[in-house]
């Protein structure tokens, strides 16, 4: 499997989840754990550039496939990303702890609407939970994300 | 003072590190950590009779496996972490149960294994026979006590509590109109999306342990370990790294791994990490919010509150770890921003068989306000007066501060409201609200509330301006995530004329800054707020005093701009602070960074020793705020609602916030507390309910039944500010962390009875409820 286009060797243990996989064995601990029944969406990763949630695959399953995580959103020393520049200007974060899986959300919903209505940003976060914002921050930072993509 | 950076929308500073995945939660420490789980009792109430462990402990893999008898301290009741002369049947659970297990969840063992699949395979097979005991559940339930929770528990009260001021029952006999109402609030849960972790190193070389712990009370857990241990505070550290959110139940003192994680870690001689999963999250951390209300209400024709007499049960769970915190508050809060000349409060703390309760945001409050709220909704209803127009003629009136309410608060003092101008929030809140939309199944609901913010009983904070010129600042509390690196360094880099960016702030490390209490209780900005102000201006003073001398000018004179102390009114004559670090400092060996100016032959002599009597060396200092008593918040929420008639789904159509936590020192994170808030009370007023059965266990375990709002739930929120600053601190701020999630049960209520007519006296709500009161 590449993740964030580095290749990894196959995962060795078959009952390791990707999420596990993603922290614990190659050390990307941005991407968070909420609650492993693929509700809260904190562990949601790209997988072939669509979000899906790595606590309901296991790292096998992940085998021949790219896998981005929000470590790959922008490299070390380089600008934010879009999305991740405008969660800090919209306040789109707040504890941090839900935020990667909200970017990684966010990056593959703008993939697909670059210009999104207010009802595809609803639908494109709907699928996370965050306990802090309120959300309405992060409505606010979809839609400077989208305006800073296209700048 | 210059008031640069306060009362700025500065934007957060911790923000880019989170957003890179950089962040460092609990969990993501490894280092070889041995990993672990508990075993946690499936009864609600139930006498062990055997456990076995030997199965579990031959499994390949599994290092250790604990039960209560091998522990020191095994046999002890983990603290009540606030007593009160009240609580006259406090009972607190042991670390592990080995004899009666009290609610669902209890911890029974501990497994340390290699990895965590193993700890949790072995778990398994730790074999536990229970002999199953009869289940106390609801509040009204352990009231009843026809089953006891504790065998030595008359009646399954833990305390009782009596409060009156003035004559109720004289005062209700000569009312022109009274009413009964009851009033019934559900436990919820605060849910922060990162569970609770704990990380622990033992170093037998330095014999000096490290804790990492998710916990809103780094220092408090230091203090417990170091006289559980019996080690010296010097030699426990305990540090909160990044928190993902607290939101009240991530203090305890302890929960059962805070101390079996370091126990082992110890034992074991290599590092120990154990992270909650969800599922033990909903039943093995505290919760809240369950209490009945029983109201008597007299009023006069005009609607005016002339006696009110509340008598509440309050549901603590199996135990009370938290004293009775909860329902003090309650009892506190329920007059709310409104005169009440005779008041009786009497409440019931009761035992059941569920999880215990300690302070979710809110804490107490949110139930106080229903209460009240609903009350005056209620009084309108029946004199037929407008709503709005029953709380004008009921408020405290600005010029009647302080006002004395005369009942018990939190801290130990009487409770007393500081500075608020409740009218003037309820105006602001009409306006922004407007008028009322057009369409069928549309209610207006309304909700004032006070909230006593920035409780004692101290913090303190280090600042220490480097030789680099940059400022470091430190206290004892932890953030989850209100940005306290942000609004403290705005703070701190106003007294210091420095930039925001100068400043960099750790809170929650005890290797930083050891003493303090806690998050909690909208108190960070209010307490470390100003201990950080009042230590940089120390720290400003003796930067003024270096330089006086330097320049032979009086400190008076002198002013602190753009990083350097400056005579006033001669902008080119003055000292850099990096400079003034370096003299503050007297030195014997240059070692860079300018300290050769430091040094005993270079530094400019002056009479007596190089460090005078009373002085001390480095540009820094240490000071602490302690508050007089609470200093009181205030705000009116107000929203129109939209309930379809078939279904009962609730449309949230506009909902107005017109906020008063004193001066604003940075309205974008107050502006965030107040939606994240705002939020969290949606969820607890329609959608949050901790399902128990009658056997004590909880059905919706899950964030697949237990309902939190997606955005799709959650509308915008608009917000206003005023301003009455509180004359009890320095920076004349009040606490914001609460204020959003408070009166929303009571604005929903109201604005659902208003659409449907039918009657509203219970939170949460929920679609199928709304079904059912519609066919009453």
């Amino acid at each position: 499997m590449k993740v964030n286009g580095i290749p990894h060797p196959a995962p060795t243990d078959p009952r390791r989840l990707l999420s596990d996989h993603l922290r614990h064995d190659l050390g990307l601990t941005g991407t968070h754990v909420g609650c492993e029944h693929g509700v809260c969406g904190c562990c949601t990763v790209l997988l072939d550039g669509a979000p899906v949630r790595s606590c309901l695959m296991l790292a096998v399953q992940a085998e021949g496939h790219d896998v981005s995580t929000v470590e790959g959103l922008a490299a070390p020393g380089s600008p934010l990303h879009p999305v991740q520049q405008a969660f800090h200007e919209c306040q789109g974060l707040q504890c941090g702890f839900c935020t990667p899986g909200f970017l990684m959300s966010v990056v593959g919903l703008l993939a697909q609407h670059p210009n999104p209505t207010p009802e595809q940003i609803e639908e494109g976060i709907a699928g996370n939970l965050c306990r802090c914002t309120g959300y309405a921050s992060i409505r606010r930072a979809v839609n400077r994300a989208a305006e800073l993509s296209r700048q | 003072m210059t008031t640069r950076w306060f009362g700025a929308r500065v934007p957060r500073v911790e923000d880019e590190r989170l957003l890179r995945g950089r962040g460092r939660f609990t969990d993501d420490i490894d280092e070889g950590a041995l990993e672990s789980c508990l075993v946690r009792s499936p009864y609600a109430h139930a006498r062990i009779t055997s456990i076995d462990v030997s199965a579990a402990r031959a499994v390949r893999g599994v290092v250790a496996v604990y039960i209560a008898a091998d522990l020191p301290f095994g046999n002890l009741d983990l603290p009540i972490l606030i007593p009160h002369p009240n609580l006259t049947h406090g009972r607190t659970q042991r670390c592990l149960a080995s004899e009666v297990v009290r609610y669902a969840g209890e911890a029974v063992a501990f497994v340390v294994a290699e990895s965590r699949n193993i700890a949790e395979d072995a778990a398994d097979l730790v074999q536990v026979e229970y002999e199953p005991l009869p289940v106390v559940i609801t509040p009204e339930v352990g009231a009843a006590a026809h089953h006891l929770v504790h065998d030595d528990v008359p009646g399954n009260i833990a305390a009782e509590m009596l409060q009156e001021v003035g004559d109720v029952s004289a005062a209700l006999k000569s009312a022109p109109h009274r009413q009964r109402l009851r009033f019934r609030f559900e436990r919820g849960a605060a849910c922060p999306m990162e569970g609770r972790a704990v990380w622990a190193r033992w170093s037998e070389s330095e014999r000096k342990l490290t804790v990492f712990d998710s916990t809103q009370s780094p220092t408090s857990i230091r203090g417990g370990l170091s006289v559980l241990f019996g080690l010296s505070e010097s030699k426990v550290e305990v540090i909160a790294p990044d928190v993902g959110g607290g939101f009240g139940p991530k203090i305890m003192l302890f929960y059962p791994d805070e101390l079996l994680v370091p126990f082992a870690a110890m034992q074991l001689g290599r590092p120990v990490k154990w992270t909650e999963d969800r599922q033990e999250h909903f039943t093995a951390v505290n919760q809240e919010r369950g209490q009945v209300h029983d109201v008597e209400v007299g009023f006069d024709d005009d609607g005016r509150v002339l006696a009110l007499s509340v008598d509440f049960i309050h549901d603590t769970g199996a135990y009370t770890p938290y004293g009775l915190i909860l329902p003090i508050i309650t009892a506190a809060q329920v007059p709310g921003p409104y005169r009440v000349p005779h008041y009786r409060v009497r409440f019931r703390a009761v035992y059941t068989n569920a999880t215990p309760t300690s302070p979710y945001r809110g804490a107490g409050r949110p139930h106080a306000c229903f209460v009240m709220e609903r009350t005056l909704d209620s009084i309108a209803k029946q004199l037929d007066v407008d709503r709005a127009e029953i709380r004008r003629r009921n408020f405290i009136q600005p010029d009647q501060f302080p006002y004395d309410l005369g009942v018990a608060w939190q801290d130990g003092n009487s409770v007393v409201y500081d500075s608020g101008n409740y009218p003037a929030l309820l105006e602001k809140a009409l306006a922004m609200l407007g008028p009322r939309p057009v369409g069928d199944h549309v209610g207006m609901g309304l909700g004032v509330y006070v909230e006593g913010t920035g409780v004692g009983p101290y913090e303190g904070a280090h600042v220490q301006v480097l030789v680099s010129g940059r400022v470091v600042a430190a206290t004892g509390i932890p953030s989850q995530g209100q940005a306290h690196a942000t609004v403290f360094a705005q703070v701190v880099a106003d007294e210091l004329g420095v930039e925001v960016a100068d400043v960099e702030v750790t809170g929650g490390d005890t290797r930083r800054f050891p003493w303090g209490v806690g998050t909690f209780a909208s108190r960070g900005a209010v307490t470390a707020g100003n201990a950080m102000a009042i230590t940089a201006r120390m720290v400003a003073d003796k930067a003024k005093q270096i330089a006086g001398e330097r320049l032979e000018v009086d400190p008076a004179d002198l002013e602190l701009v753009g990083g350097s102390v400056r005579v006033k009114g001669s902008p080119g004559r003055g000292i850099t602070l990096a400079a003034l670090s370096v003299l503050a400092n007297p030195v014997r060996y240059a070692f860079g960074g300018g300290t050769e100016a430091a040094t005993q032959f270079a530094s400019k002599r002056r009479p007596g020793p190089p460090l005078a009597d009373g002085e001390q060396p480095g540009l820094e200092a240490t000071g602490y705020y302690s508050p007089p008593g609470s200093t009181w918040a205030s705000g009116c929420h107000a929203a129109y609602v939209r309930v379809d008639p078939k279904t009962f789904r609730l449309e949230v159509l506009k909902y107005v916030v017109v906020h008063d936590c004193g001066r604003l020192i940075n309205p974008l994170v107050v502006e965030g507390q107040i939606e994240g808030g705002v939020a969290q009370g949606i969820g607890g007023a329609f959608y949050e309910r901790l399902a128990y059965d009658a056997e004590g266990q909880l059905r919706n375990a899950s964030f697949m039944e237990y309902l939190i709002p997606y955005a799709t739930e959650v509308p915008e929120i608009e917000i206003g500010h005023i301003e009455t600053p509180s004359p009890l601190n320095p920076l004349g701020v009040k606490g914001a962390g609460e204020a959003g999630v408070i009166p929303v049960g009571a604005v929903i209520g109201s604005a659902i009875e208003d659409a449907l007519g039918v009657p509203v006296t219970e939170m949460p709500l929920s679609p199928l409820k709304l079904f059912e009161l519609s066919r009453l």
